[in-house]
């Protein structure tokens, strides 16, 4: 089922009449059976659009579709929706049983094939061993698996998960992660995943949508919006290690660092905020630029390089290869289709999309 | 004007600001002399509370509240233990003619109208106290429950509401009781004429005066005991069920949980200690209804002009104390003990029921 979100908007006012706008006019629709990722950082509007869609919370203004029935108005009960709290809510004085059987309870479903369902879906989260459990008996990971169960149980047309593998180790995360997005594809149920972990959703989603402040700063493929993003928000949000940022100018057509020309570029003559992600410099024989290394460190088959540049700390991922020990300069080179330009008003990328 | 207002503002900000400023010092320097007590103590090995175990501690903490349940408690508990033996006390001179060791209840236990009802009613202390309690316990505990989870889930004079349904709390019982009776009155009561308008012939119909029957009084007294004890169990369980966390509630909504549904599987169970709460003690204080008859019928607990008498058992024993059979202590002090049994007996089995229904 396609989910469409237009302009929606919710402002919460406190009792003083101060006026929070956790999320900013959010024009978004998702295909049916296709799994969004919505990232952020930690008070962007993730829960607050995640609960807007699930009735939750009521939209200051702003619609919301399920195909093309308008729900903006639906009570939750009605919308057929799974969530996964961000604090699993599960509820503490029934068993993990108990807690997964609840959704089947309230719906016509016979009760034999209810008790497969839950047996079933507990197995796939792995949490088969633990039904005769309180919450309160359980790790942080084992109660989100309960949650996601309890959510995918009714087979529900949206799939909501407010950051449903927060509190997993990183290999069961590894794990859940791939086997939520199996259960997905399998159910072909349209899928919101909230998660502040850009990696995480990365990983997982078909498309995502960063952000910041609640307003939307770019819906796409992750692969394309890591090669383009919009903006510099987008641009520094995604990527480990983080994406090296430094001002510099234009001038006469040129950008130029250090009073070198750097690359040709079609701008007028300004400062501008440019971008370079460490994995896109590459070890040169001949030409590019030279730099002193500062610091090198060698992680696994990659060695990063810490070097001054334009009077910044800048980062460089690189061939282990290409470095030798106790080095002390470096010739680097970068595609200039890596290099990213950003307008220092709006943050918008110049030179990209 | 508005400078004005902005002004003075600025002033009662300035005032409070150096209020906490002073007393942040004070807590300051109070902390600071503490350290260096307890520092110098420690130094010259003075310090005698590091000294005693933990027991003895705990004791001296406790002991104010302790002494005043030894006397005030304690003392009685065990002073009816050694009445109930006393054959033939007399309270005037401190005198006994023996011991025995059943006596006292045999006397209790035979006695017409304490559990034998009496041959002409058939109504006895226990029989009227046992109807009491399990009638307006289980009542008052689910309207309670109903009453509050209703509170709950209004939104305009919710707090209009909870002072009405609070009232009953922070009035007197004997007032309480004694509108009752007037609202109860034969002639001209509220009740009668309220029965009326839908036709029913109240002539002569009386309910707490002479002519009413026993179940009619009866009904009376239960109707009062569990509108005066209402308020405090709508107040704690409302108090509880508005320390739910939403969550739950939300989740319920999500998993499209009917409103019956999301009452006994949710709310009842969450708050589950305190209806285990609520309900020992008002067994308990039930078993112990006292006022309530007084208010109504008297310190006889005998509306005028009827055979049969609304005694608790708490009023049987107290009649041994004040009453007709004044002096005899004794017996007094055994129907204490068969009360206390009943109840410990009763609280005993709840506690068992409870395993398994309430969930901490
Ligand atoms: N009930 C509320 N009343 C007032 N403000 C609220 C309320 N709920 C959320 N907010 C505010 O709205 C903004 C968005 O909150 P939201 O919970 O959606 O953030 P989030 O992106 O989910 O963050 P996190 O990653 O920390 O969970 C925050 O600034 C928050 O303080
Ligand atoms: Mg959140």
């Amino acid at each position: 089922m396609e989910l469409r979100l237009e302009n929606l908007t919710k402002i919460f006012t406190n009792k003083t009449g101060i006026e929070t706008t956790a999320v900013d006019k959010l024009d978004i629709t998702i295909e049916s059976g296709k799994l969004v990722g919505l990232l952020g950082p930690s008070g962007c509007g993730k829960s607050t659009t995640l609960f807007m869609i699930a009735g939750l919370v009521k939209p200051t203004s702003g619609k919301i579709f399920f195909g093309d029935d308008d729900v903006t108005k639906l009570a939750p009960e009605k919308r057929g929706i799974g969530l996964v709290f961000q604090n699993y809510a599960l509820y503490p004085h029934m068993t993990v049983y108990q807690n997964i059987l609840f959704p089947l309870e309230n719906m016509d479903v016979p009760r034999d094939e209810a008790i497969t369902r839950v047996k079933e879906m507990a197995n796939l989260v792995g949490i088969g061993n633990l039904l005769d459990r309180k919450p309160s008996q359980l790790s942080g990971g084992q109660q989100q698996r309960v949650a996601i169960a309890r959510a995918l149980v009714k087979k529900p047309k949206v799939l909501l998960l407010d950051e449903p593998l927060s509190n997993l180790d990183a290999r069961l995360r590894l794990q859940m992660r791939e086997e939520i997005k199996r259960i997905q594809r399998e159910i072909g149920i349209t899928t919101i995943f909230v998660t502040h972990d850009q990696e995480e959703a990365m990983s997982i989603s078909d498309k995502m949508v960063v952000l910041d402040f609640g307003k939307e700063q770019q819906y796409d493929a992750p692969q394309e919006m890591y090669n383009s993003p919009d903006n510099l928000f987008v641009a520094k949000f995604l990527g480990n290690p983080p994406i090296n940022t430094f001002e510099a100018e234009v001038k006469k057509g040129y950008l130029t660092i250090n009073d070198k020309k750097f690359m040709k570029v079609d701008l007028p003559d300004a400062l501008y905020d440019i971008g370079m992600r460490p994995e896109n410099f590459r070890v040169a024989e001949e030409g590019g630029f030279e730099v002193d290394i500062h610091n090198i460190f060698h992680i696994g088959r990659d060695t990063m390089i810490h070097f001054e540049f334009n009077g910044k700390n800048l980062r460089a991922l690189v061939d282990s290869d290409d470095i030798s020990h106790g080095q002390k300069k470096v010739k680097l080179t970068i595609k200039s289709e890596r290099v990213y330009i950003f307008d220092k008003e709006t943050g918008l990328v110049t030179n990209h999309g | 004007m508005a400078d004005f207002i902005k002004n003075v503002k600025g002033f009662f900000n300035k005032v409070g600001t150096a209020i906490k400023k002073f007393f942040w010092d004070v807590r300051r320097k109070i902390n600071n002399v503490r350290r260096r007590i307890s520092n110098f103590l420690d130094k010259h090995n003075l310090n005698f509370a590091n000294k005693f175990p933990g027991w003895a501690k705990a004791l001296i903490y406790l002991s104010p509240a302790l002494i005043v349940l030894v006397i005030f408690t304690f003392y009685p508990i065990i002073n009816s233990f050694a009445l109930v033996v006393y054959q033939n006390y007399n309270m005037t001179n401190d005198t006994i003619t023996g011991y025995t060791i059943f006596g006292n209840f045999l006397t209790v236990i035979t006695d017409e109208s304490f559990i034998v009802p009496a041959s002409h009613t058939g109504s006895s202390a226990v029989i009227n106290t046992l109807i009491i309690v399990f009638i307006s316990v289980p009542i008052s505990v689910l309207l309670a429950l109903f009453i509050a989870a209703a509170l709950n889930s209004i939104k305009p004079l919710k707090n209009f509401f909870q002072t009405i349904y609070f009232l009953p709390y922070v009035t007197n019982t004997i007032a309480i009781g004694l509108v009752f009776a007037y609202m109860f009155k034969t002639e001209g009561g509220l009740v009668n004429q309220f029965l009326s308008l839908f036709g029913m012939d109240t002539e002569g119909l009386s309910w707490v005066e002479s002519g009413a029957v026993y179940w009619r009084s009866m009904f009376v007294l239960i109707f009062y005991s569990i509108w005066s004890s209402l308020a405090f169990k709508i107040m704690v369980f409302l108090t509880s069920i508005q320390g739910i966390d939403k969550q739950y509630y939300q989740a319920a909504a999500i998993d499209a949980t009917p409103r019956n549904r999301i009452f006994s599987k949710i709310t009842v169970p969450l708050i589950s200690p305190m209806i285990f709460y609520i309900l020992v003690t008002s067994v308990i204080g039930a078993f112990k209804i006292y006022n309530a008859i007084v208010a109504l019928f008297g310190v006889t607990g005998q509306p005028a002009g009827v055979d049969y008498n609304l005694q608790s058992i708490v009023m049987y024993i107290y009649k041994f104390i004040d009453g007709s059979n004044a002096g005899n202590l004794s017996v007094a002090a055994a129907g204490s003990l068969i009360l206390f049994a009943i109840i410990l007996v009763l609280t005993l089995v709840q506690m068992q029921v409870s395993k398994k229904r309430v969930h901490y």
